[in-house]
């Protein structure tokens, strides 16, 4: 496709702020179309941009205006499920969800569970190194699919990975899991199937400071509890969610907990008691279990409206994902409150609390170009804070264009060094999703992000422009 | 750190190649074994370790004993349960070498929980990969690269894992049965919701460890029978293969493959990891182990043998190249424990 109708869906992903048209859209059907229409565009020296469903966050599939823009969406079929030695074959293009679904009959399903999950597809989930409410206990992407077949830029076709549970050489499956389509791109995966759990309940716990509730996050683990969801909203995100959905939240805490246990009746009991006996010690002012699957659903419904339930408040919003040490839990929120004066914006928290992953949002309206400018400033500042207090700019989004400029805060030109060879290993030319996920080193010079590492080196061997 | 940057940088400058070691306990896998050794141990101590993060950072010449102790007094562990195969093996070792003990079907590997390392490339630059966060997407993970590339990619110098609770109870179950029972019987139960953390198959014996909630394990072991056994010496003789099974044999392979793969009968087998992991003691030629493996969706390592062989894994002439670009993007001097995963790079 080529004309400007055409194209006009292609024109940005998830992350909406940032939109331009690729030069041309294809959708191939095949693995052999796909390694075709790569070995064209590695002659022809054209950049190729790949997308799934368009779900990501980070403008990760931003086309490029003078390249391709190749579509998965095409290649959505499950190939095979292997009930038995519980793993599915599918191709890049089925959506998260449905794999789940296809092997419900056998008692199995995929874990990793973005909130994206029903409309994001595996591929992406791949390239993107996706994770979710449960990665505490069962892991991301990268812990979850066991094999993929990968095609380089020069249309090679490789297997990496095995039927087994390691493969030989290096690792590179973990390598091109999260590459953001920098090195390739997997036209099928095999994914592990764990058995379901028999049951799963969730606690509500209200707190009326965010410390306190933090601390519960740490008391639950010190009592050796890996809870299977372990969840965290501020009150700016539980108001949000009560007028769009009614959850049932409590609207005076502070903060909510939501921790969720699963396995057998009697795992879940025994798990159920230990974590109540400690939400209590902490000082929570409120706690609930979920009696039903019903109410299970709806504590967790709430969660999930989040990110729609802040965009009623404001036509926009930009979702950070920094990841923090958990002890830095409310110092951090602190601080992120108090920017909100300095940028004149609101912000709500939600946070995979038992991981450190935070998602604050950043309330805006796009069409004020200041306010634009400022909700920019305010996420750079908090990924900075991340990374300041010993995190990282993404736990989960990937960097994409978002945080291309967050990179040069995180990591040093040896890094980055590294980053680039290896890139180069794959895709000489640097044809694959040109200007994403590692920023150049001129780039970082310009950007004058001055990563003081240790607090011993700045970046004396660069040249300023 | 220093003294690692100036021999790193004096061996690249004359191009001669160096031998990364800890204890050296795991100097029998491998190809060849080539330069001057780059001993870790003076580079010793655990640098954080706050339990209620999950998270433990050392540096690579710790004593791996020195680490399962501070966890333990913390009722913490490090979930893939690695082997030592040498009372004073080293962290940086283990994860060099990223080999995992019986819980690793269950719960992860060691690439599964590494978190961050932080490492010495060919210039001697200090570089430090993921952190000591659960999560981190930013940049290609080549912590995980690193981990199990037995030294030939970089000094590894410090690595934060993350770690688990030890289970309130573990009990471990003997059953009778053939090698083809055993294989069904360990994957029916993988399918189930059961409280399984490790199984494997020797001399007509199905051993199936559950670990978890008392209440949880008691329930587990009353669904399936069998006879309880005192399972820590069992678990312990497969992780550091001194069950009997491994004194027999000159030569032994590591096959890795779908779990429900039928007996192969090339020979004395112990299976572990539900299936998919099979122990092989026989003298073959790595053609032929790999033609089996590889019908079965997995591959062949050749793990000891009596004399260093030229290859242990078998790659396809496109992995082959790949893997050479990527040896040489880390280290472009090619001094990093040239040959001891392959002839070529």
């Amino acid at each position: 496709m080529y004309d400007e109708e055409e194209l006009k869906p292609f024109e940005c992903d998830g992350l909406s702020a940032y939109r331009k048209l690729p030069l041309a859209v294809a959708l191939p059907e095949s693995e052999d179309q796909i390694r075709a229409v790569l070995k064209i565009c590695h002659e022809g020296r054209v950049p190729v941009v790949f997308r799934g469903a368009g779900t990501g966050l980070s403008g990760g599939a931003l086309p490029y205006e003078h390249g391709l823009l190749l579509g998965l969406s095409k290649l959505k079929r499950i190939l095979e499920i292997d009930p038995v030695a519980r793993m599915a074959r599918v191709q890049p293009g089925v959506r998260n969800a449905a794999i789940s679904e296809a092997v419900a009959q056998h008692g199995l399903y995929y874990a990793p569970d973005p909130s994206s999950q029903i409309a994001c597809s595996i591929g992406g989930n791949v390239a993107e190194n996706s994770g979710g409410v449960h990665c505490l206990k069962y892991g991301l992407t990268v812990n979850n699919i066991m094999k993929v077949r990968f095609v380089t830029i020069d249309g090679e076709l490789l297997e990496i990975g095995s039927e087994g549970l390691d493969a030989p050489g290096y690792d590179l499956l973990a390598l091109i899991t999260g590459s953001e389509g920098l090195l390739g791109v997997v036209t099928e995966i095999t994914v592990k199937l764990l058995p379901s759990p028999v049951k799963a309940r969730v606690v509500l716990a209200a707190f009326d400071d965010v410390g306190k509730a933090g601390q519960a996050v740490a008391d639950i683990i010190a009592a050796r509890i890996i809870p299977a969801g372990l969840e965290m909203m501020d009150k700016k995100a539980t108001g949000a969610v009560e007028q769009f959905i009614g959850a049932g939240y409590p609207l005076d805490a502070e903060a909510i907990l939501l921790c969720e246990s699963d396995g057998s009746e009697e795992e879940v009991e025994s798990e159920i008691s230990r974590i109540t006996e400690v939400l209590r010690a902490t000082g929570a002012t409120q706690i609930r279990v979920s009696r039903d699957e019903a109410e299970r659903l709806k504590l967790w419904a709430g969660r999930k409206s989040a990110f729609p339930a802040v965009g009623r408040i404001l036509p926009d919003y930009f979702c950070l994902d920094g990841t923090i040490p958990r002890k830095q839990l409310a110092n951090v929120l602190k601080r992120i409150g108090q920017m909100q004066d300095t940028f004149n914006l609101q912000c709500a928290n939600v946070f995979h609390a038992g991981d450190g992953n935070l998602h604050p949002l950043v309330m805006f309206d796009a069409n004020d170009d200041d306010q634009l400018h400022r909700a920019e400033q305010y996420g750079a500042a908090i990924l900075e804070l991340c990374v300041e207090v010993g995190g990282t700019i993404t736990g989960e989004h990937g960097v994409g264009i978002e945080k291309i400029n967050q990179m040069c805060v995180q990591y040093r030109t040896p890094e980055l060094t590294t980053f680039h060879s290896i890139k180069h290993a794959f895709d000489e030319h640097g044809l694959l999703n040109p200007g994403k996920a590692v920023p150049t080193l001129q780039r970082c010079a310009e950007f004058g992000a001055m990563h003081v590492h240790r607090g011993e080196e700045k970046f004396p061997e660069l040249p300023r422009f | 750190m220093q003294h690692f940057q100036e021999t790193i940088r004096s061996a690249a400058a004359s191009q001669l190649p160096l031998r990364i070691r800890g204890s050296g306990s795991k100097d029998f896998y491998g190809a060849r074994l080539e330069g001057d050794v780059l001993d870790t141990r003076s580079y010793r101590g655990i640098v954080e370790y706050e339990p209620t993060e999950l998270v433990f950072t050392a540096r690579a010449g710790t004593p791996l004993r020195e680490v399962e102790a501070a966890l333990t007094e913390k009722g913490q562990m490090l979930p893939f349960e690695p082997p030592y195969f040498g009372p004073d093996a080293t962290f940086g070792g283990c994860i060099a070498s990223g080999l995992s003990g019986p819980r690793r079907a269950c719960l992860g590997a060691t690439r599964d929980f590494v978190l961050g390392v932080r490492s010495l490339n060919t210039s001697g630059d200090d570089l430090q990969f993921g952190g000591q966060v659960m999560k981190n997407v930013a940049g290609y993970d080549v912590s995980r690269l690193l981990t199990g590339s037995f030294g030939t990619l970089g000094l590894i110098v410090e690595v934060s894992t993350k770690v688990l609770p030890i289970p309130d109870d573990e009990q471990t179950l003997r059953l009778e049965m053939n090698e083809k029972q055993a294989i069904e019987t360990m994957n029916r139960y993988a399918g189930q919701p059961l409280p399984l953390s490790a199984t494997c198959f020797v001399e007509n014996s199905l051993y199936i460890r559950f670990s978890g909630a008392a209440s949880a394990v008691s329930a587990a072991r009353k669904q399936l029978g069998g006879e309880t056994i005192d399972g820590k010496a069992f678990w312990q003789s497969v992780r550091e293969q001194t069950h009997p099974f491994f004194s027999n044999s000159g030569t032994l392979w590591r096959l890795s493959m779908k779990s429900t793969t039928a007996p192969l009968m090339l020979g004395p087998t112990l299976i572990e990891w539900n299936g998919s992991l099979r122990w092989i003691s026989v003298d073959a030629d790595l053609e032929n182990m790999q033609s089996a493996a590889s019908k079965a969706g997995g591959y062949a390592t050749l793990f000891r043998a009596q004399t260093r062989p030229k290859a242990i894994q078998y790659l396809s002439p496109t992995m082959l190249a790949l893997h050479k670009r990527i040896k040489r993007a880390l280290d472009p001097e090619g001094i990093f424990g040239p040959h001891r995963l392959h002839d070529e790079f």
